[in-house]
């Protein structure tokens, strides 16, 4: 084992990310020793990037006590589902994934346009890869800052055997002392992360010198302008009439749906130009990022009720 | 932005009538907190309802059920940052049926904002929150006096406000009291000082938030380590590792160290405190971290490890505590209950009902039942000994939950006297 010399945490201070780390650790830990059977949900974006170094922290020298499952839309972007793939194989973990054409295949899902997002349709195969494994707790690297609806979540969040919150009928949550406890069929999803906003995300990754997708880097791309924001032009989503392709220097903030997630334009090309830019902004992640956010006030809450993540 | 700052959580308590989602808008929006897009949305839904300027209230309404009633049903955590610290508040309605909100809020937070209207004074709402607030044990307390832009920004009018706070505070259990006179609408005093009211040489509410000494708030004397998951790789290299991950919930440990491990009284000494990261010598409250001990002795979850020259816990299987009924199903004192306490899940009874205490009068009555929202002095049987520490001498090994075995749900919060 490395031994760090002279380390006195007091010197240097426990900074805020020092607390929300150990927060994090405690919150996997308990998952770990209390639930039956857990998985991780891993997307390759950088959330779920921050959480499985926090898992290291948690768990290591052992291996992690719960295989990562994600659910691939076969939307994303290549460069996500290849840091994906490379992370979990770094790690030696156990990746697991199912996607949302094995649901339509099985008839679960129907798509009546390609083009449009799939995010609605993911808590479907969710709930089937739920129940295929039998998972009691499924950890995912949600955040209470992105959204209003997320904003009432609790840490430890109930779902019943249809995978819906109830966010009028959620169990109290008080001091670290998580109710882990389910009946058989239904399922908590659990926050480790909820505490944490995207600019203690940068912080984290820039501390921690994790590796992330590229295109959270500024990058020449493909655009078109529809409705004040940048669309990524890909084989998904097509200019349409009167559109102009543009080539622009961007980067994502959020790495979801290719058909739903818009670039900033941008510059930075490094972790600490992008902390820089995230202290400058002026407009929230999904607000920036999220098309199918921007439908409704509540479209969030409404996906939520419905099993969505 | 820089990540030398310290996180300091907070809630908020007072009702829609004394501003308070208007200062928690006015602190967010004074403090840059707040992005383009969430104050074009809000300034929309102010113009659609007829308001002549943006409503700063409207930032803190989540959920639709809340949009369509006009009320808060749960508490919502919001975050901003400044140069010298993370804030996370716990933001609480005010409403008399949502105690358990407000208890829930308060059993993480460093410090309370109690809002008063100036107009109309301390009333039986302030009382029962400032109770509430020193029920859990919250450190600070900050009385903000809003609305002072409708009493002529009086001095007398404040003096006479925090004279009567104070009065009715001594009897409370409430170490560290702060008064600040603002006006969330205009901002006088949240962020920026007031130049209306120059008789107040004082803090400004942010500047308070973000200078309130918070390191002592943690017991530092007495070592605790609940064991919450015990880490065996089983791997050529690890072979023989055995380390007990948990957090360190007050105190600290080095390298070195004798801890003697609870309930069991088996001693040991610390051979390595190991993290992802590397070896620590010295570990303290609040790390997560993983001990492993010079002999192999039999530990498992829900154990802890203490320093034997300090303060002792208990290892009892019988305690008084105060406790909150969360649930809307009552206490049945016939039935079992589980108690999760630390990272120990037991069966427990309920073996005494003392009696009631009335949250607006602080007056104890007798009680046969228990309610939602009902604050009652019980005593309590558990299978299996428990070790623990009077809440006030530390919030994390004196607090428990109660779980009704049949629902699953949380039913009761508790503090060990």
């Amino acid at each position: 084992m490395r031994l760090m010399e002279n380390v006195d945490l007091r010197k240097h201070g426990f900074t805020h990310l020092d607390a929300l780390e150990s927060e994090s650790i405690h919150i996997m830990r308990e998952v770990a020793a209390e639930c039956k059977n857990p998985a991780l949900l891993f997307s390759g974006g950088k959330d779920s990037i921050v959480m499985l170094r926090l898992a290291e922290k948690a768990f290591r020298p052992a291996k992690f006590p719960f295989p990562l499952v994600h659910i691939d839309t076969e939307h994303n972007f290549p460069e996500v589902i290849e840091c994906r793939d490379k992370l979990a194989l770094d790690l030696g973990e156990r990746l697991i994934v199912r996607s949302l054409e094995d649901s339509i295949r099985r008839g679960s899902i129907v798509i009546r346009d390609e083009s449009k997002p799939r995010n609605p349709y993911q808590s479907v195969t969710l709930l089937e890869t739920i129940a295929e494994f039998g998972f009691d707790a499924c950890m995912g690297g949600a955040r209470r800052d992105e959204e209003k609806a997320r904003a009432k979540e609790r840490i430890f969040s109930f779902r019943d055997e249809f995978g819906q919150w109830d966010p009028k009928n959620q169990r109290p949550e008080l001091w670290d002392l998580y109710n882990t406890r389910v009946h058989p069929g239904e399922n908590i999803r659990v926050f480790p992360i909820s505490n944490w906003t995207e600019m203690d995300i940068w912080q984290y990754i820039e501390r921690e010198n994790l590796h992330i997708p590229s295109i959270y880097f500024a990058h020449e791309r493909e655009i078109v302008r529809r409705n004040g924001q940048l669309v990524p032009v890909s084989h998904l989503v097509k200019p349409k009439e009167g559109e102009v392709v543009e080539r622009l220097m961007v980067r994502f903030r959020t790495v979801g749906d290719m058909t739903c997630t818009a670039p900033v334009a941008s510059t930075a090309c490094c972790v600490r130009e992008i902390v820089e830019e995230t202290a400058a902004t002026r407009i929230t992640e999904r607000g920036a990022t999220r098309l199918d956010d921007q439908t409704s006030d509540v479209s969030m809450e409404l996906r939520k009720k419905e099993g969505y993540f | 932005m820089s990540t030398n700052t310290q996180l300091l959580r907070f809630i908020t308590a007072g009702s829609v009538d004394d501003g308070k989602s208007t200062l928690i808008g006015r602190l967010l929006y004074d403090s840059k907190s707040i992005f383009e897009d969430q104050y074009s949305a809000i300034s929309k839904s102010s113009e659609k309802r007829g308001q002549s300027s943006v409503d700063l209230s409207l930032l803190t309404d989540g959920l639709q059920a809340e949009r369509e009633q006009g009320i808060t049903i749960d508490v919502a955590y919001r975050y901003f940052a400044t140069p010298k610290r993370k804030f996370i508040i716990g933001d609480t309605p005010g409403h008399e049926q949502y105690t358990r909100n407000m208890v829930t809020a308060a059993s993480t937070a460093n410090l309370a904002i109690i809002l008063v209207d100036a107009r109309r004074g301390v009333l039986t709402q302030t009382r029962r929150h400032s109770y509430l607030a020193s029920l859990l044990g919250v450190p600070h307390v900050v009385l903000a006096v809003n609305k002072m832009d409708m009493v002529d920004y009086s001095k007398q009018r404040f003096e006479e406000i925090i004279g009567e706070y104070k009065r009715f505070a001594a009897q409370l259990d409430l170490p560290d009291v702060h008064c600040v006179p603002l006006s969330a609408l205009n901002g006088d005093n949240v962020v920026e000082k007031s130049d209306a009211m120059d008789w107040y040489i004082g803090p400004t509410l942010l500047e308070l938030l973000e200078s309130i000494e918070v390191d002592r708030d943690v017991n530092t004397a007495d070592f605790r380590f609940p064991v919450q998951w015990v880490c065996r790789p089983q791997t050529d290299e690890y072979h023989d590792f055995r380390g007990f991950a948990g957090r360190i919930e007050a105190g600290e440990v080095s390298v070195g160290d004798k801890v003697t491990v609870l309930p069991s009284g088996r001693t040991s000494r610390v051979k390595q405190i190991y993290t992802y990261d590397g070896g620590l010598q010295t570990a303290f409250a609040p790390q997560s971290v993983m001990l492993t001990l010079e002999d192999e002795i039999d530990i498992s979850r829900g154990d802890m490890f203490i320093k034997a020259n300090a303060h002792l816990p208990k290892v009892q299987k019988e305690f008084e505590a105060n406790l909150c009924w969360l649930s809307e199903t009552p206490l049945d004192m016939n039935r079992k209950y589980l108690v999760k306490h630390t990272a120990c899940m037991v069966k427990s009874l309920f073996a005494r009902l003392d009696y009631g205490v009335d949250v607006n009068t602080l007056e104890k009555h007798a009680a046969d039942k228990l309610n939602m929202n009902d604050i009652a002095r019980v005593g309590i049987r558990v299978q299996q000994p428990l070790v623990f520490d009077s809440y006030d001498n530390d919030r994390a090994t004196g607090s428990f939950i109660v779980i009704d075995e049949a629902s699953n749900n949380t039913v009761a919060a508790g503090m060990i006297i």
